[in-house]
This record gives C-alpha cells, sequence and structure tokens, in this order.
C-alpha cells in the first residue's frame, strides 16, 4: 500500500517550521497560484474535489463556503477549529506541531476565497506546543510578508490569531466554540441562523477543522481532479489522517486514501497487540457506535461508515482486543458524555447522568437484565433532542454497546468488578 | 496561597499590559475573558480565587456573575489552591486500555493524597482527565504545561518523585 503522504509530507523535517524552510520543500507554491485567481474559483475547485470535513460531520467543504453571503456589509471571519477534544483524536495536533505553515497557507486559501480578513484558531487549552509552535510561525509569516497589510504582494490583507480554550469538549461543536471565541460558556447555539451568515460576533463566518483546511493548499496546487481520483469513489475522496489507539502494535497517526478498509490499516499498524484477537473497534472516536470484528473489511469512509450505523467521525479509530471488558468502555465512554454535556437542553444533562449511573450499577454488580432495555429508552430520549449534536454523539455508543456486546452486560449482572481509578 | 486574597485586588501590571496587546485582536472587549482568566491564574498560582475572578471582570467591566459563569464552565480554571505542579492523568477509553487507571493508583499511592487535594508541602495535586490528543503514545499524562507518554506505574512515579 505505497501511498505518498500529502498532509503528513512534512513529518520529520523540522526545517519545515520556519517560512524558508517550508518553502524550500514546495510550501506556499499554493497560495502564490491562488491569490491570482479569482475567489470564485477557489471555492470551485475545492467543491469540485469532493472535500468533506475532516472535524467529524463530513460536510462539503466548498459548499460551506458558498454559503457566505455575498453582499454582506460586515467583516467575515475564518475560524479554525483546532479543539480536537474527540477522545481518539490526535491529528489535528500532529498537524499544528509538525506543519503549521501548512496550515496558514490553507487559512489564506480560504479567507481569500471567502473573502475574510481574519483567522482566530480556536485550539484547545490543553495544546500549548501546538500553540506556541502556531505562534511562532504566524509571528514568522508575519515577518515574511505572507501575513499582513499585504499577503505575498497581492494587496489582500490577512491577520490569523490564535486563542486558547480553556477545558471544555462542547466547544468542539462549531457554535460552542464560537460563543467561547466571543468569551463566554461554550453552550451551543440555536440554528439557525447558521455561522455562514451569523457567525463569530455576529458576522459572517466559516468553521472549517484545521485537518479540512490543511487539504486546501494540495487541492489549489494539484487541482480538484488529482484529489478527487484519491478515494474509493466520488463521495469520499482525497488523503485521510486516521488517528489509530488502543490495542494495536504501532498506534499512531496514518496518512492513508480515505476508504481502505479497517483490516488494511490494522494491518498497517501492526495488528493487534500481544498476538491477540480483535473484539471491536470504534471507527471515529467516542461518538461513533462501535463495531465488531465481522466488521473489519468495511472501508473507513463517510458513506460505508454511515450504512454500517456508525461513523468515520474525526477517523480516530480506537481498537479493543477480545480481552477488553466491553462495560467498562461503554462506562467510560458514558461519564465523559456526562461530564461534558453543557447542562443546556434537559434530556442530554439528566439523560447522560443517568446513562452513567446505570452502567455504573452494571459494573458494579448490581444492575439487572431490565436496566439494559433502560438504557436504551433512555438513550433514545436523549437523541433528537437537544440542540447539538453531543446528545446524539452520547447516544451511539451506550445503544450499540449494549445490543452488540449484550452477553456481556449480561454475564455482569450480580458480579462484583474490580474497583476503577477513574 | 489559600488565603483569602483582598477584595479590591488589581491585576499585576504585566497580566495587564498583555491585555491591552490582546484587545487589538477581537472586535468585542468581552473576547479577552479566557486569554485574561489564563494569565490571571498562571499570575495567581495557578489557581482563581474570588478576589482575582472580580479583578478580572473590573478588568473587563463585566458582571461578577458572568465571570463565575464562564470559570465554572471550564476545566482548565481551577477555583481552589492547586500544587505547585498539577498532574493531569488522562483517563479516557484510549488511555485506559493501555492501563490509565493504574498510572493513576500509582500516582495516588505516591503522592498519598486524594484527587484534586494538595500534598502537605504545597508541591503536587493531581487529577484524572478527559481525553488529551495524545492517543498513540497512551498511557500519559500533563503534568503543568509538559506531556509525559508511554507510561508505566513506575515511570510515572518516579517522574512525580523527582518533580521539585
Amino acid at each position: 500500500m505505497a501511498f505518498e503522504p500529502v498532509l503528513s509530507r512534512n513529518v520529520g523535517h523540522p526545517e519545515a517550521l520556519t517560512v524558508r524552510g517550508y518553502r524550500d520543500r514546495g510550501g506556499y507554491v499554493a497560495l502564490e497560484k491562488g491569490l491570482k485567481m479569482e475567489p470564485a474559483a477557489i471555492t470551485e475547485e475545492v467543491k469540485a474535489s469532493g472535500l468533506r470535513g475532516r472535524g467529524g460531520a463530513g460536510f462539503p467543504t466548498g459548499l460551506k463556503w458558498t454559503f457566505i453571503p455575498k453582499d454582506s456589509p460586515k467583516p467575515k471571519y475564518l475560524v479554525c477549529n483546532a479543539d480536537e477534544s474527540e477522545p481518539g483524536t490526535f491529528k489535528d495536533r500532529l498537524l499544528m506541531e509538525k506543519d503549521p505553515h501548512q496550515l496558514i497557507e490553507g487559512c489564506l486559501l480560504t479567507s481569500f476565497a471567502v473573502g475574510a480578513a481574519t483567522t482566530y484558531i480556536y485550539i484547545r487549552g490543553e495544546y500549548v506546543d501546538a500553540a506556541n509552535i502556531l505562534e511562532r510561525a504566524i509571528a514568522d509569516a508575519y515577518q515574511s510578508g505572507i501575513l499582513g497589510a499585504n499577503v505575498m504582494g497581492s494587496g489582500f490583507r490577512h491577520d490569523i490569531y490564535v486563542h486558547r480554550g480553556a477545558g471544555a469538549y462542547i466547544c468542539g461543536e462549531e457554535t460552542g466554540l464560537l460563543e467561547s471565541l466571543e468569551g463566554k460558556r461554550g453552550q451551543p447555539r440555536v440554528k439557525p441562523p447558521f455561522p455562514a451568515v451569523v457567525g463569530a460576533f455576529g458576522c459572517p463566518t466559516v468553521i472549517n477543522n484545521v485537518e479540512t483546511i490543511c487539504c486546501v493548499p494540495h487541492i489549489i496546487e494539484r487541482g480538484s481532479a488529482w484529489f478527487k481520483a484519491i478515494g474509493p469513489d466520488e463521495r469520499n475522496t482525497g488523503p485521510k489522517l486516521y488517528a489509530v489507539s488502543g490495542h494495536v502494535e504501532r498506534p499512531g497517526t496514518y496518512e492513508l486514501p480515505i476508504g481502505v478498509t479497517f483490516q488494511e490499516l490494522l494491518d498497517v499498524c501492526g495488528g493487534i497487540w500481544k498476538g491477540r484477537q480483535l473484539k471491536a473497534y470504534v471507527p471515529g472516536g467516542a461518538s461513533a457506535p462501535v463495531l465488531s470484528a465481522d466488521d473489519r473489511h468495511l472501508r473507513l469512509d463517510f458513506d460505508t461508515m454511515a450504512k454500517a450505523g456508525s461513523m468515520l467521525g474525526s477517523a480516530a479509530v480506537m481498537v479493543m482486543d477480545d480481552t477488553t471488558d466491553m462495560v467498562r468502555v461503554c462506562y467510560r465512554f458514558a461519564k465523559f458524555f456526562s461530564h461534558e454535556s453543557c447542562g443546556q437542553c434537559t434530556p442530554c444533562r439528566e439523560g447522560t447522568n443517568w446513562l452513567t449511573l446505570l452502567l455504573h450499577r452494571i459494573l458494579d454488580g448490581h444492575g439487572e437484565p431490565k436496566d439494559l432495555d433502560l438504557i436504551v429508552s433512555v438513550a433514545n430520549q436523549i437523541g433528537g433532542n437537544s440542540l447539538c449534536a453531543l446528545g446524539d454523539a452520547a447516544v451511539g455508543p451506550a445503544k450499540s454497546f449494549v445490543t452488540k456486546f449484550r452477553h456481556e452486560f449480561l454475564a455482569r449482572m450480580g458480579a462484583a468488578a474490580p474497583a476503577l481509578a477513574s | 496561597m489559600s488565603e483569602p486574597q483582598a477584595a479590591g485586588t488589581t491585576l499585576p501590571e504585566n497580566v495587564r499590559q498583555r491585555l491591552d496587546v490582546l484587545r487589538k485582536r477581537y472586535p468585542t472587549p468581552r473576547a479577552v475573558l479566557l486569554p485574561a482568566l489564563h494569565l490571571a491564574q498562571e499570575a495567581n498560582g495557578g489557581w482563581l480565587s474570588d478576589a482575582v475572578i472580580e479583578a478580572v471582570a473590573a478588568e473587563l467591566g463585566l458582571p461578577n456573575s458572568d465571570v463565575y459563569g464562564v470559570v465554572t464552565f471550564y476545566d482548565l480554571y481551577h477555583q481552589k489552591p492547586v500544587g505547585r505542579h498539577r498532574i493531569r492523568v488522562c483517563t479516557n477509553v484510549s488511555c485506559m486500555l493501555r492501563g490509565s487507571d493504574e498510572v493513576m493508583a500509582a500516582i495516588a499511592q505516591e503522592l498519598g493524597v486524594g484527587e484534586d487535594e494538595v500534598t502537605a508541602d504545597g508541591r503536587c495535586s493531581y487529577v484524572h482527565f478527559e481525553c488529551l490528543g495524545s492517543c498513540d503514545t497512551a498511557p500519559m499524562m500533563m503534568i503543568d504545561q509538559r506531556y509525559h507518554e508511554n507510561l508505566t506505574p513506575e515511570k510515572a512515579r518516579q517522574i512525580v518523585k523527582e518533580l521539585e
């Protein structure tokens, strides 16, 4: 499976941390080209590439850009979602720490396409190194005339600011992020209006994930046809970073054509650790319903995962071997969502707490078989009944674990578990 | 450090100077609230006393209640004293699958205090934490601003023991 890395091509080349080193490795060529294009032509190219959002939702990126009103007198913003908090996800950290100029170049091209004079990179507060590396790269870009009043002599003005979050998963949700950027609690907004019309500071705003934005320079430089040729079909295109964790021999970030099968990815990671067997995997972070070993030959792309009842999400692939205690994993996911619910919508706030309590009871050996039906019932009352996707996200793992691994939950009835530290 | 701080506390001059730079980046004054709280907390030994929270509110011209609302929303702001070193152990699933509960137990034993408590010498406090985005090097912990990766209980214990 020889695949020339695109997004991660500068990993292992620390010289790319400077403008000079990045240019020596072919960087900022796309920006130079893009600044000579019509902004609308950039959007068209991205649309034609089939690029879909890499943050989790998989929404077509170019289409999202076209929602920005053309005639608004208000300033427009690009907000780069670098709040990477989906459990199991660490790909954006790699992109920011190893190749900050790729992100800056992508932000500039995106902003030029939509007419934004300012980008805010909203980065989770825990990513201190990544924020510092970005700050240094941005300072270098200003010095080199790549940011500021006259980007590469084109007359286009652009500023990029790094904004640190303060520890809240919900700020990865785009309107929660905007609230947080504005100095408030990160509670998601009612939509519509969508951020493209009323976004940051009441102005039209494009919000894209780090990896999504990093695809843009490559599309502009090599063309949409090249991008579209990568991947299994027209709806799933381009290179993809898969963040693999859990029970594999070599966890890590692997760049492959979107739509490799789980088995192919597992082989690249050296297989299941300690010579054990695969029990299950979660293909897209905590929010993605669990898949079983029988699903190992499925393609890891948006549509295949959706058809299988799960989702590609952030492509954070968490792998579990045959010794894994599924009750415990399910409980830990539930506890996470309960902790991270912003509290705004009653079904999510109360429901995630009840899921956690029920699962804890089973884990403790005090559960009853009817608790499993109760879990499904509570989950069904959360799903679709909250303002943002966190409620739905909490439902997926709970329902899929108790349904697909019901026998493991039943085996726990009456059997006490070892004490937990978390 | 745990003494109540007097009302009327103002933010240190260097924090205020930094805020003046940051304000220019945003169209609204309130947008500097998160950065202001980060800076104020760092200047106050890693936690936000009521006096400091109210000083931030005064500096930004916001109601105290708004600022308390924000402080209580985010996991990186602390309303009680923390150790000189703040240890955050990731215990989410990717780390759990590779032994974070054992790491957590080793740290608890080494420090001899409960979660979110400060050791008698003021040296350390620890908490379990949600995913820190380092799942390929699980289990891991963050001490102050630094990641410590590929831990074993013994390695974690040794790292904590050597903190000054």
